[in-house]
């Protein structure tokens, strides 16, 4: 979509008189010029950002995308140190009136500033290579989880976070579940509806595996209940708090694995199915934007949100508009990453017509977690600054509870208001199952 | 076929969000797509309809208008002529493959009509047909129809003393250049410029959202402190009114407004500046909500690739579409309506595009008259009667896009806005309206046709 895929279909000769003359010497691997003189400086990106939006001193998208890149055509000049304060919410791409891929830009910077600018040995690196490895920590945890769960809420393990590891210590860590979705799904054994039509593969990322089970759990039975073969094939991390962190080597093997599995899924006819939104978004635009592994582009063409899924194949919207339900009302927030995937109001528009819960949108505005961003120590503040808003609206909006489809906006609401959050299965399951 | 309404708008500026306005109105399921933030941010916020008739090159030129400009009698048709005073008197110059010709007067009434009643109180002008004229971030002045309220105080027509401020460190706006420009060009007040610091130290290249908050939550008492550094430039000039650059508060740009003026002891007022343009953000947000009210479904994020139709006709060779396909990622969705309306710009807005070889319209293909060879699309002169600036789709009377032998290419697809050719919308001042007007005819007819 964006020119930076491809830089030669901007400038394909299109008579014999015309010779396109390749201003910069040889080609690097990941050539960006392109989107970036599709640029015109509107500040558009900047105006979106939340992080600027709080911080006076981040230079915004413009700066960490197309400048940078210009910056950088000279030697010796490195990556400008701001780009680990890009929070990766993505929302400069949606701005942009030119499609300029800012997050790629930013993703690539963030890539090359770790690997050749980031002291392997400083608390950052080692902090930053332990959040955005999260999954690993979890496998191990979830193991004996009500000890895991009961060490991490000590004071003494919070204080060693902030200290040692400058993870803060205002948040309280998720609780691992006392079964996984994965072992619950063993137990279960499998599927429980078969279909030669109807199969999807379920990409359920870490946090619902190790965390929040009943999401995938509702999941699995609103698919069942339209007729779908659920397969939920090993996995590994999606990658997105990988490339935020700039880990993009940790990224690239986590992707790897994904694409392998899931493209021969994709070959036996499986659509590829994820309850998380930034999930969905590795799959389908970073992949594709950062990697080109065999099978990458089947995969991102494969790969939906679960209520899209639905709302594309089935009549879903009918469906619910059939049923009741008695449900708390619900202030929703829509995560960033659904944004980019023009999925920040199907939530309310589906459960306008369900009968027996009010669902509100609280605008606009960012969480200002991002993922492993808001754990941070340092990031904590601006964090919490940028998601003010959401945490206004949301007291405002009638619902007690709140509702969101991403894992870390629902932490940061809950933090921000202690409300409890749910996912849009969890309504669909009580709705129609 | 789960997604599924009576009329889907393809686009989400001015053109679209009128066209998915008007089609709800007729009681129509409605939804607009757009594939990026709405171009409103992009726009000064002054809703022109017609500002000058430029003389077209093409042998098609326009005729004189009776008594319609500025006091320059029949000397109105040549691109140097002055501005139009009344722009309903001026439509009927104009050449009939025109969208304001296509549609008719009434019907830009009508659309401006829809906008006053849902521009409310963010707007004024409607009380005349009128032009107005407005004093732009470049000095220059500018007639247009209908213009913020947050501008209003600024207007050329008044013969008060203006000071105008601008702010060190913001480039976009050179209050003394502007004011000399203003000198220039003949208005009938006395106009001076300052340039001063802004109360709070920002970064050097801060963005306009940044000032304008930093107003809106007073932060640092930074009205009252504005206020002081500014008295005495305001009592040595002994203007009776002061412009801003438009950065007067996001959110409470009235309070702001009247907090400066009650403290300055005189009017205040925003002049209108390029991208990102508050005025146009607080449109965007009025027209948003309006849309919302109305019950419009919309879909923000993904852009419109190509459709699916079905020949219903083999003799007449007459097309259906039956749904469009939107771009999710790399999967390609079917959206299905029963009328389309295609409001995605022109060649800025990439409603219209170009290879080296041609010009077309890519989302339907529609047939975009333009001369095979490339060279002639522009002039050498950089103010010339470009004929790129008019290149777009063909409407036939109810706005159907048509072939090229005039019959309307599709059935149930209209168009609406920039991708329609025939305006010069740069040279004509006439953007904004055009949009209006055409995107109120193709939204009601699609309405209506369900």
């Amino acid at each position: 979509m964006s020119d930076a895929h491809d830089p030669a279909s901007t400038s394909t000769p299109a008579d014999d008189e015309f010779e396109p003359v390749d201003v910069f010497g040889e080609a690097e691997e990941m050539d960006l010029r392109p989107g970036a003189d599709n640029c015109y400086k509107c500040t558009s990106c900047d105006t979106s950002c939340p992080v600027a939006e709080v911080d006076d001193d981040f230079p915004g998208p413009k700066f960490q995308g197309p400048e940078q890149w210009r910056l950088k055509r000279k030697e010796d000049e490195g990556v400008d140190d701001s780009i680990m304060s890009c929070s990766n919410c993505m929302r400069c791409d949606n701005a942009c009136p030119s499609s300029v891929p800012l997050s790629q830009m930013h993703n690539t910077a963030r890539g090359e500033y770790v690997d050749e600018q980031m002291d392997k040995l400083s608390r950052e690196y080692i902090r930053n290579r332990i959040l955005s490895n999260y999954g690993l920590l979890a496998r191990l945890g979830s193991k004996v989880p009500r000890l895991t769960n009961f060490a991490m809420s000590l004071g003494v393990t919070k204080k060693f976070n902030e200290k040692v590891l400058g993870i803060t210590s205002e948040r309280e860590f998720p609780a691992f579940a006392e079964q996984t979705f994965r072992s619950w799904w063993d137990e279960r054994g499998g599927a429980k509806v078969e279909s030669e039509e109807k199969r999807v593969a379920y990409f359920h990322g870490d946090y619902s595996n190790f965390n929040t089970p009943e999401v995938a759990k509702a999941m699995v039975r609103v698919f069942e209940s339209f007729g779908y073969e659920i397969i939920v094939p090993e996995q590994r991390c999606s990658g997105t708090p990988m490339f935020a962190n700039g880990m993009l080597d940790d990224a690239r093997r986590a992707a790897k694995f994904n694409v392998r599995t899931f493209s021969d899924l994709v070959d036996d006819g499986y659509d590829i199915i994820c309850t998380c939104t930034s999930c969905s978004m590795a799959l389908r635009q970073e992949y594709p934007e950062l990697f080109d592994f065999e099978g990458t582009a089947e995969v991102a063409a494969s790969t939906y949100e679960a209520v899209e899924y639905l709302r594309i194949y089935e009549d879903l919207q009918g469906a619910v508009a059939e049923s009741d339900v008695e449900y708390p009302d619900l202030a929703y927030h829509a995560p960033c990453h659904a944004r980019n995937q023009g999925l920040d109001r199907q939530a309310v528009e589906l459960f306008r017509d369900l009968d027996g819960v009010e669902v509100e949108d609280v605008g606009e505005s960012c969480s200002g977690i991002s993922g492993t961003y808001g754990w941070k120590e340092e990031k904590y503040d601006t964090s919490m600054k940028i998601g003010e808003e959401m945490f206004e609206h949301m007291e405002h909006a009638s619902g007690s509870d709140g509702m969101t489809e991403c894992p870390t906006c629902a932490m940061q609401m809950e933090h921000g208001t202690g409300y409890e959050i749910h996912h849009p299965m969890q309504l669909l399951e009580k709705a129609l199952v | 076929m789960p997604i599924r309404e009576d009329v889907l708008v393809v686009g989400g500026g001015m053109a679209g969000a009128t066209a998915a306005l008007s089609a709800a109105r007729t009681g129509a399921s409605v939804r607009l797509v757009s594939y990026r933030k709405p171009t409103f941010r992009q726009a000064s916020g002054l809703v022109d309809l017609l500002g000058y008739v430029p003389e077209r090159t093409d042998g098609d030129t326009s005729g004189d208008v009776e008594g319609g400009t500025d006091g320059s009698g029949s000397d109105t048709g040549g691109r140097s002529s002055g501005p139009v005073a009344n722009p309903y008197d001026a439509l009927s110059v104009l050449p009939d493959d025109h969208p304001y010709s296509v549609v008719g007067d009434d019907a830009v009434r009508e659309a401006f009509d829809l906008f006053d009643e849902v521009a409310g109180d963010l707007y004024v002008g409607s009380h005349t047909d009128a032009n107005a004229l407005l004093p732009t971030h470049g000095g220059t002045v500018k007639p247009t129809a209908r213009y913020p309220v947050s501008a209003a105080a600024g207007v050329a027509s008044d013969d008060r003393s203006m000071l105008l401020v601008g702010f060190e460190g913001l480039t976009d706006f050179d209050a003394p250049l502007a004011a000399q420009h203003l000198r220039a060009a003949g208005v009938p007040f006395d106009v001076e410029g300052v340039q001063v610091r802004f109360p709070i130290r920002f970064r050097a290249d801060a963005k306009v959202t940044r000032y304008a908050r930093a107003l809106d939550r007073d932060e640092e008492a930074a009205r009252r402190r504005l206020v002081s550094r500014l008295e005495d430039h305001v009592e040595s000039s002994g203007a009776e009114r002061v412009g801003f650059p438009a950065l007067l508060g996001d959110e409470q740009p009235a309070t702001v407004r009247e907090d400066l003026a009650d403290r300055l002891g005189v009017d205040v007022f925003e002049v209108p500046m390029g991208p990102p343009s508050l005025p146009g953000m607080r449109l965007e947000d009025r027209l948003y909500a309006a849309l919302d009210e109305a019950g419009v479904r919309m879909t923000t994020g993904n852009p419109v690739v190509d459709y699916e139709g079905e020949e219903t006709d083999e003799d007449a060779g007459s097309v259906r579409i039956n749904a469009v396909l939107v771009d999710h990622k790399n999967n390609r969705v079917p959206y299905h309506a029963e009328q389309f309306v295609l409001a995605t710009g022109g060649l800025v807005g990439k409603g219209i595009t170009s290879s080296r070889e041609r010009v077309m319209e890519p989302v339907f293909d529609c047939y975009v008259p333009h001369s095979e060879d490339r060279y002639d699309w522009s002039r050498a002169d950089a103010f010339g009667d470009h004929p790129f600036a008019r290149f777009g789709v063909v409407p036939d009377g109810e706005l159907r896009p048509t072939t090229a032998d005039g019959e309307a290419q599709f059935e149930n697809l209209r168009a609406a806005g920039g991708v329609l050719g025939g305006a010069d919308f740069a040279a004509e001042k006439s953007g904004s309206g055009v949009s209006l007007a055409t995107g109120h005819v193709a939204g009601r007819t699609a309405g209506e046709s369900v």
